[in-house]
């Protein structure tokens, strides 16, 4: 089957649907497809809470504090233009989803701006009760439902990017509902993928995001960017289990409460690692998730090997105020915060590293444009709370206007080759091949284990000797048959693609031998002022080029 | 402990033509019925179809399916050490096993699209 668009755009959270109504407002015809359904199958819908934006609604702010705040998270890392212009552009989207209805909380008739560590005042926006991410997504898809020019598809999983003389002409899909394979020939292709938390055992967000965007990106020869850099979420849920509710719930309760993190000695301990909370919520993910960690090792960590978390100095009404219907839906599930602690541990959360793009959102490779969390660079070492939905929200809209601009100074297109791949997806499996959901497990707990926020250059060794012995098991020829929601065959291509990352963030992890922000290497302990350079992944046809290169910075002005 | 939960599975592709499949899962307190059909594919089957994105946090609101012959979302249905039985929703389109077409007419890849 073919399709035939002027904007492709890959993935249908805040950072596509925004690319594609841009994209759609200055005139062109834009296919929106996503492997899971449109605007549920990714992070943003799973968001709860904070949209950081300067829009000095609670207190006096300007758009460069932010930035300067952005910058220190990302501990010297960041790509200066791109953070500059999620900090700059951020107000302007948050007002465009308030006029389109998004609802934002408000307080004393303006926007009501909570405080989250690492910003230096008041500074994100929500919706009430835990309902940012569902809020976005549903306002953005109504949007997209209003406005002409957009077609969508759900269920269409991206195989491979088509290429023809060094630039991109769409993709390849594999439509997850049938197994049928569907050509898709794009002027503009926007990678809007997402992450890669689902390469960990533990993580926060959805089975959609194994990476798939920077196994794309790279396989069509653009490189990559800071991939070393995972963000680990310190105070994922661990125990009592929970049904029904998101594992970093807590990180809400943290904001409007404090909340106290505790040892097995039931004191707090952040106070050892550089930073005392004194029931206030200020220490940042990447120290956070290094403190629990190590409070862990020193055989002071809770039963299930995290950290407690308590409101029990809360009472029912603060806590009924701040949560509301929450309350009731932890009290079904044994839990009342006035008389337990819960437990939590770091969690895989979000991906710093991404695709290299400039601030007009496009790679190295004409046609290829990306946006969201699928770009690296922003965010640098460590990413600040909030940050993610304003540079899904701007990204998106710049990939939109600049996948316009190409469209429009475009005569003739090439209509996309996708042979090799439509060949891949031709063939049948091999006799007898493994179960391919044992082997994401696999996989997963070699990620956690040996390429977790703890990192020893023997354990990132051990990982991708692991990784080639997956690469071999996996094979050539992709495993189940060609029917519908045949999903051993769809993470067969997961897996092609997981596999691909996994190494990419291992081996950017063993080459920077320091510590900086997500990345702690135990055997090269501190930041070294020589590593204030980030990396660049390249494919040199089926080896890995993995190079120091500093991103943009700023001119002096 | 060993107690284990049932799960008594539709599969197939054709309403007219479907089978049963049954399972034991061993049961732990705090798990949901996704968390069992998750169990099953890592440890017996990984080809049983089974629609879902967010896992555990009930916002995509894709893995629903019908339980003892009632809606639920399977990641919010807790898994219990009895007989469950588990079948796609009665009143949509099947795709596959508990998989059903569910998405709005305006976003299906469709005729209109090639
Ligand atoms: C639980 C949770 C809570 C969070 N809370 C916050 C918060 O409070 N504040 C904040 O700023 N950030 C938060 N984040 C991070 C933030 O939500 C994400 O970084 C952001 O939403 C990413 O948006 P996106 O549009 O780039 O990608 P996503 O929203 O992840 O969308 C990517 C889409 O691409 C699709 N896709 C992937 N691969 C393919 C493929 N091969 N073919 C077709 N489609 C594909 C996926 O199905 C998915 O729908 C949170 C993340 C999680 C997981
Ligand atoms: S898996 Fe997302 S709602 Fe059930």
């Amino acid at each position: 089957m073919r399709v035939e668009t002027d904007v492709l755009v890959i993935g249908s959270g805040a950072a596509g649907m925004y690319a594609a109504i841009e994209a759609a407002r200055a005139g062109c015809r834009v296919f929106l497809i996503d492997r899971s359904l449109i605007g549920r199958g990714g992070a943003t819908v799973m968001a709860q809470m904070t949209v950081a934006v300067a829009l000095g609604a609670e207190t006096p702010d300007h758009w460069s504090h932010h930035y300067q705040d952005t910058l220190t998270a990302g501990r010297g890392l960041c790509d200066e233009p791109l953070a500059r212009l999620l900090c700059e552009a951020g107000p302007a989207c948050i007002n465009q989803l308030d006029a389109w209805g998004i609802g934002w909380a408000r307080k004393d008739g303006h926007i009501a701006q909570a405080f989250a560590p690492g910003h230096d005042r008041p500074r994100c926006v929500y919706v009430d009760f835990l309902n940012t991410g569902p809020a976005v997504s549903k306002t953005l898809r109504g949007v997209i439902n209003k406005t002409a020019g957009i077609s969508r598809a759900g269920d269409l999983c991206v195989v491979d990017l088509a290429t023809s003389h060094g630039e991109v002409t769409g993709a390849v899909a594999w439509h997850v509902g049938s197994g049928a394979p569907v050509t898709i020939s794009a002027k503009a292709t926007i990678v809007a993928t997402g992450g890669l938390t689902r390469l960990y055992r533990r993580n926060s967000a959805s089975a959609n995001m194994g990476g798939d965007g920077y196994a794309l990106a790279l396989r069509a020869n653009a490189p990559l960017i800071d991939m070393e850099f995972v963000q680990f979420f310190p105070i994922g849920h661990l125990a009592p289990r929970l049904i029904g509710m998101d594992p970093i719930m807590w990180d809400p309760f943290r904001y409007k409460l404090g909340g106290r993190l505790l040892n097995n000695k039931m004191e707090e301990f952040t106070d050892r690692y550089g930073v005392a909370e004194d029931g206030k919520y200020v220490i940042t993910r990447d120290v956070g998730t290094y403190a629990i960690l190590k409070e862990v090792e020193a055989g002071r960590g809770s039963p299930h090997g995290g950290a407690y978390l308590s409101f029990q100095h809360c009472s029912a009404e603060a806590l009924r105020e701040a949560f509301g219907p929450v309350i009731d839906r932890l009290a079904a599930n044994g839990i009342d915060l006035m008389k337990m602690p819960i437990e939590v541990a770091p969690i895989a959360h979000y991906h710093m590293g991404g695709v290299a793009a400039d601030v007009r959102m496009q790679t190295e490779v004409p046609g290829l444009l990306v946006a969201g969390e699928a770009v690296g660079g922003a965010n640098g070492a460590n990413r600040l709370s909030g940050n993610a939905i304003t540079e899904a929200l701007v990204f998106g809209q710049r990939a939109g206007i600049t996948a316009a601009e190409r469209v429009k100074a475009m005569r003739a297109s090439a209509p996309a080759d996708g042979h090799a791949t439509l060949d891949l997806l031709r063939q049948d499996a091999p006799k007898n091949p493994p179960n391919t959901a044992e082997m994401v497990q696999s996989l997963q707990a070699t990620m956690a284990d040996d390429v977790g926020p703890l990192r020893t250059g023997a354990k990132l060794e051990r990982a991708l000797t692991r990784i080639g012995e997956f690469d071999a098991a996996l094979g050539e020829r992709p495993f189940g048959g060609k029917q519908a929601f045949d999903l051993s065959r769809l993470e067969w291509l997961d897996l092609r693609n997981m596999l691909t990352v996994a190494r990419t963030v291992t081996q950017a992890a063993l080459q920077r031998t320091e510590s900086r922000g997500a990345h702690q290497r135990e055997d090269f302990p501190g930041m070294v002022a020589d590593w204030s350079v980030n990396q660049v992944v390249r494919r040199k046809g089926n080896r890995l080029d993995i190079a120091p290169a500093r991103a943009a910075e700023m001119a002096a002005s | 402990m060993s107690e284990t939960a049932t799960l008594k599975i539709w599969r197939g592709h054709d309403k007219a033509a479907g089978h049963w499949e049954t399972h034991e899962v061993p049961f732990e307190a705090g798990q949901s019925v996704l968390d069992g059909l998750r169990w099953i594919r890592v440890h017996k089957d990984p080809t049983l179809a089974i629609r879902f994105s967010c896992i555990n946090a009930n916002a995509c609101k894709e893995c629903m399916m019908e339980l003892d012959g009632e809606t639920v979302y399977a990641c919010t249905a807790r898994l219990e050490p009895r007989a469950m039985t588990l079948e796609p929703l009665s009143n949509k389109k099947l795709v596959r096993d508990l998989v059903t077409e569910i998405a709005p007419p305006a976003e299906r890849f469709a005729a209109k699209d090639r």
